[in-house]
């Protein structure tokens, strides 16, 4: 029973204090709401019932902020307001845009465990992308590998269970020089962070046998004490296996690992800030090969039609699955039968331990037997442990003991909503590029400036990591990571195809840049919704079919800047989605990625959105890769350089912070695509590369260091903005980050038709392929500079020193 | 004659259906068949033709890496694999699954009669996911017929280092025609590292038992069996109808054939 004071009787002071005591995170609203619901009752809640609903209300499972009301005031750079009302920023911009696109493959959206699209109508993908920021900042091998964990379930737990064959991992840590500086209140080193959510992530995927495809790592001291851990898997499903659903009387079947102590209080802990003293046992304790024997069984026992309804214990634990199951019918479930990994838990304990590797699933009774068999054939655990209700309400039981006895509508909707303030103005930022040393200077730089981003540690070879990766199990992947004759290319998207019957397969890929969120968050979003979709098109995919994923990371949202940041990043997500009719199909946020040292200082993370996206290819066959492929072929580049240095790679090297951030324009990228998409479609293009950070400078470079080839390029050739031809700036030329950008390499039989479906759209050849090993530019003020293969090389290898 | 293949999977096994998909695609019929039907005697090994132990970490390479399904193996169905072999029937271990053979002593050879060997940690010290070149011998062992001298293959592993118990083993199963693939650059040379991408003694990248009939090695065949799966496959014209990999199950799938006829 609870101890301390009467909860029906409780001053609201003690009630805040009793939820930090046991890290319930609950806010006084909410906890004026269940008391309120057992004064009705006229009976105090068991500890075991204030646990559920706090954990059910928790950020992490209800998305409090983004489904809260929000009055959001912004300033512009002249001091002019502008006010908006969100009813709920969710809908009104990320559902939004994907009612609104209404495209007709889209299968099962925000609904599962999982986004479910199905292109052919006979085979159906799942895609989901999670964080696991707050246990990897804890404790980062075990934190990242259950992260990568549970969103492998998350894809076995959407329709009935779709058998992964993907997986992706996008990392953002602090620089691994900072060892030296001292560390705040137990954060752990750069380094440390970085080996073990590496190594974490590796031998959960591996040992899962799902090859991890595709990727991105960035560095910034804004990430130092709270690092970002992003996984993501794709997996497939028969169309006829998405639907699910519960019917009264239908077994609770928990499957997979046992329960012990570990990730107590998961959901509620990553709601809210990270501090000094969090104990361990937040973080679960993963096994993954407890959840392949799980997996090989549950895809059997999907493919024998013997459950209804499936989905992960995730966040939560049995609270949280047996909970939204029951949401309808309600559920009974007798913890006495669930098996444990040792003795000593508390009821409380079982009912919302995190321990990982564990499903529940709806099973028809008369199924009960076949389904038991099959589990204990492949050696995994299988326990009826309850069953679903009519009556809508929520019981558990300990032998004889009602522990939690609620009605599933107060448990799911009892929450009050939240109403916050959000406000947002840009930051005074010099929008000119300082023109420091004059003419003679300058010049002298570019050659070295390109060395020195192509050594920055986000721009660098990421090699070192991503041999680590199991990236070919499975034999599906046609594109893999790392592409070009030596593989080390970096590859734009991976493909994979879906079966070997057919030719059919997705691509993926993702787009991220934290660092424009310091000069406007809107176009840090526009950006990342575009670079991902860049990808995909770079390897042969087109915008029709292309759908979405968010994961939003922010700091303390009940900062109004903080959440300012989040909204404005939210409104460019529906506007650009909308522009390029590409819907989201499900999404994420990780909020509270603030720290708090010993002495009260707090430090808030920029605020990040990763874009991940999956497009369907027809034909693998016809994808496209990113190396130089032959000499004599010719160079264009696709799309429109502006003068756009702010956030750039170029002002890290070079420590400024100046320019203008890169902004996107859908109505010229939009067409630019498909004219892209077409001509690779009909095999002009032999290879094409995004350009993202370090501009052209790193994507030339890139192109040629992956093919082993010689590149030649005349930037006065370029599609240029005025303002970038104006002042003759070669820097500006070649390292502005403007989005929408490709380099094309086309054979010179293909030139003319290339060039007429591009007609009056921004796309030029500048140069070719050449056998030497160097790549030569001729900048603006027609200067001609060189640099050799192997130079650029070394920069490139040589920038992640693990 | 349909050849019945095995692919034999246990806890941890994550190669089994591109090996499936690999051995139909060469003609076979093959099934995954979880050890645990043969510990309790629902099926017998001798109910096939060909026996695929493909790639994973079986039982989580918990000890060692293949170690624990290589004692189910030499312990608990000894007999019918020793008789299974004996019969001259292929048997091919890939990855995790030359581990077990190997631990389990059905390579290079029975304990005390044969040289003895191991598969450990990478010179590197972690797992490794790249393409290399092998260079075929032509050895003993069947199922390289038609193979081209050298041809590329991608390694996924992080205990795959071949350590023979002496330099005069190493000698004797080469004087016996027992080392099959050896680690080589794209000229096919030796080449060191990343060539040999873990260090293993000879380049020894896989290996045959006397008989030829038992072939285990560390590359993964069934990740180049169509040509898709090639690291650079865009850069090759024409691309061939198969990848190179597809050779040796087909070879595997023939050997079987005629053993069975």
């Amino acid at each position: 029973m609870l101890r301390g004071p009467d909860f029906l009787e409780a001053s609201p002071m003690e009630l805040a204090a009793l939820s930090r005591r046991r890290r319930l995170s609950l806010s006084d609203p909410e906890l004026a709401a269940i008391r309120q619901h057992f004064k009705r009752l006229g009976r105090n809640p068991t500890e075991a019932e204030l646990e559920t609903l706090a954990q059910t209300w928790s950020e992490h499972c209800k998305h409090k902020t983004f489904r809260g009301t929000i009055d959001h005031v912004e300033r512009d750079e002249l001091g002019m307001e502008r006010r908006r009302r969100y009813g709920d920023l969710l809908k009104e911009t990320i559902m939004r845009a994907t009612d609104e696109i209404r495209a007709p493959w889209c299968v099962s959206v925000f609904r599962d465990n999982a986004g479910i699209v199905s292109f052919d109508g006979r085979r159906a993908v799942a895609f989901k992308v999670e964080t696991h920021n707050h246990p990897s900042a804890l404790e980062p091998y075990g934190g990242a590998g259950t992260g990568l964990g549970g969103v492998i379930r998350d894809v076995l737990g959407a329709g009935l269970g779709a058998r992964p064959i993907a997986n992706t991992d996008v990392f953002c840590f602090a620089p691994l020089e900072q060892k030296d500086v001292p560390r705040e209140g137990g954060a752990l080193s750069a380094r440390r962070v970085f080996h073990g959510v590496v190594s974490g992530v590796r031998d959960y995927g591996n040992r899962m046998g799902i090859p991890t495809v595709n990727g991105a790592v960035c560095f910034d001291e804004g990430f130092s004490q709270n690092p970002l851990v992003f996984c993501g898997t794709a997996g497939v499903l028969p169309v006829s296996a998405v639907r699910k659903e519960v019917r009264p009387g239908d077994r609770i079947v928990m499957v997979g690992g046992r329960v012990g102590r570990d990730g107590i209080h998961g959901a509620t802990f990553s709601s809210d800030n990270l501090s000094h003293g969090i104990p361990a046992s937040v973080v679960q304790i993963g096994n993954p090969i407890v959840q392949k024997k799980m997996m090989d069984a549950l895809l059997q026992a999907r493919e024998k039609g013997l459950y209804r309804a499936v989905t992960d214990c995730g966040a939560g634990g049995l609270s949280s699955a047996v909970g939204e199951m029951g949401e309808q019918s309600g559920a009974e479930v007798q913890l006495e039968d669930v098996p444990l990994k040792y003795e000593g838990l508390a009821p409380w304990e079982i009912w919302l331990s995190e321990s990982q590797e564990r499903m529940v699933l709806a099973v028809p009774p008369q199924n009960l037997e076949a389904l038991k068999a099959l589990f204990s054939a492949e050696d995994v655990l299988c326990v009826d442990i309850g069953f679903f209700r009519n009556d809508g309400r929520l019981r558990v039981l300990y032998g004889q003991e009602t522990i939690v006895d609620l009605p599933a509508d107060f448990l799911h909707n009892g929450a009050p909503r939240r109403h916050l303030s959000s406000s947002w103005s840009p930051l005074r930022i010099p929008a000119e590029w300082p023109r420091k040393g004059g003419r003679a200077r300058r010049e002298e730089d570019v050659r070295e400036t390109l060395l020195e981003i192509l050594s920055s540690p986000t721009v660098a070879s990421k090699e070192w990591i991503v041999r680590q990766y199991d990236h070919e199990v499975q034999g599906r992947t046609v594109l893999k990571p790392l592409v070009g004759p030596a593989g080390r290319g970096p590859g734009d998207a991976a493909v994979m195809r879906l079966d070997w019957e057919t030719h059919a397969g997705v691509a993926l890929a993702n787009g991220l840049n934290p660092r424009y969120s310091r000069w406007d968050p809107y176009w840090m979003a526009a950006s990342a919704v575009d670079e991902a979709v860049r990808n995909l098109i770079a390897v042969g995919a087109s915008r029709d079919h292309v759908a979405l994923l968010d994961n939003f990371c922010g700091g303390n949202p009940n900062e109004p800047k903080v959440l300012g940041e989040l909204v404005r990043a939210a409104q460019a997500c529906y506007d650009i989605a909308r522009a390029y009719g590409t819907p989201f199909i499900s999404g994420k946020d990780s909020l509270f990625n603030r720290f708090v040292d010993k002495k009260g200082a707090r430090k808030d993370i920029p605020t990040t959105l990763l874009i991940s996206a999956l497009a369907w290819m027809d034909d693998v066959r016809r994808a496209v890769t990113m190396d130089a492929k032959k000499a004599g072929d010719l160079i264009f580049i696709v799309g429109l350089t502006r003068d756009e240095l702010g956030g750039s790679h170029y002002g890290l090297v070079k420590n400024i912070v100046a320019g203008r951030v890169p902004r996107l324009y859908p109505e010229e990228t939009a067409p630019l695509y498909d004219a892209l998409s077409e001509a690779m479609e009909r095999g002009w293009v032999t290879a094409c590369h995004d350009c993202s950070e370090g501009g052209l400078g790193v994507a030339l470079a890139e192109m040629a260091l992956a093919g082993e080839l010689g590149i030649y390029a005349d930037l006065r050739r370029a599609p240029l903005d005025g303002a970038v031809w104006d002042d003759s700036r070669t820097d500006k030329a070649l390292f502005s980050e403007s989005n929408g950008r490709f380099v094309v390499e086309v054979p010179p039989r293909f030139r003319r038709y290339f060039l007429s479906r591009f007609e009056g759209m921004p796309a030029a050849c500048v140069g070719e392929v050449r056998e030497g090993r160097k790549l030569q530019t001729v900048g603006l003020e027609g200067k001609s500079r060189a640099w050799a293969l192997s130079d650029l090389a070394a920069a490139w290898t040589g920038g992640v020193r693990p | 004659m349909t050849v019945r293949a095995v692919v034999l999977r246990c806890a941890g096994t994550n190669c089994d259906e591109e090996t499936a998909a690999a051995l139909r695609r060469a003609g076979a019929e093959p099934s995954r068949v979880h050890v645990n039907r043969f510990l309790e005697g629902g099926r017998r090994l001798n109910d096939y033709d060909l026996l695929v132990i493909p790639g994973g970490f079986s039982y989580g390479d918990d000890i060692a890496s293949g170690k624990v399904l290589a004692n189910q193996l030499s312990h608990r169905l000894k007999d019918q694999l020793d008789e299974f072999i004996a019969r001259r029937k292929p048997v091919i271990g890939i990855c995790n699954g030359f581990q077990a053979l190997l631990k389990g002593g059905f390579l290079p050879g029975r304990a005390g009669v044969s040289v003895s060997a191991t598969l450990t940690d990478n010179d590197s010290g972690k797992f490794e996911c790249r393409w290399t070149f092998l260079r075929t011998s032509s050895g003993k062992c069947p199922f390289v017929r038609g193979l081209p001298a050298v041809f590329p293959a991608p390694v996924a592993h992080g205990e795959g280092k071949f350590v023979p118990e002496s330099e005069a083993g190493l000698r004797t199963l080469e004087k016996q025609g027992q080392i099959v693939f050896r680690y080589v650059n794209e000229r096919g040379q030796s080449d060191g590292y990343p060539w040999n991408p873990n260090g293993s003694r000879g380049d020894v990248a896989g290996i045959c038992n006397r008989e030829g009939n038992v072939l285990g090695l560390m590359p993964h065949p069934e990740r180049y069996f169509y040509p898709q799966q090639h690291s650079h496959w865009t850069r090759i014209r024409p691309l061939p109808e198969h990848g190179v990999g597809l050779q040796i199950f087909k070879n595997a799938v023939r050997y079987a054939a005629q053993v069975a006829s």
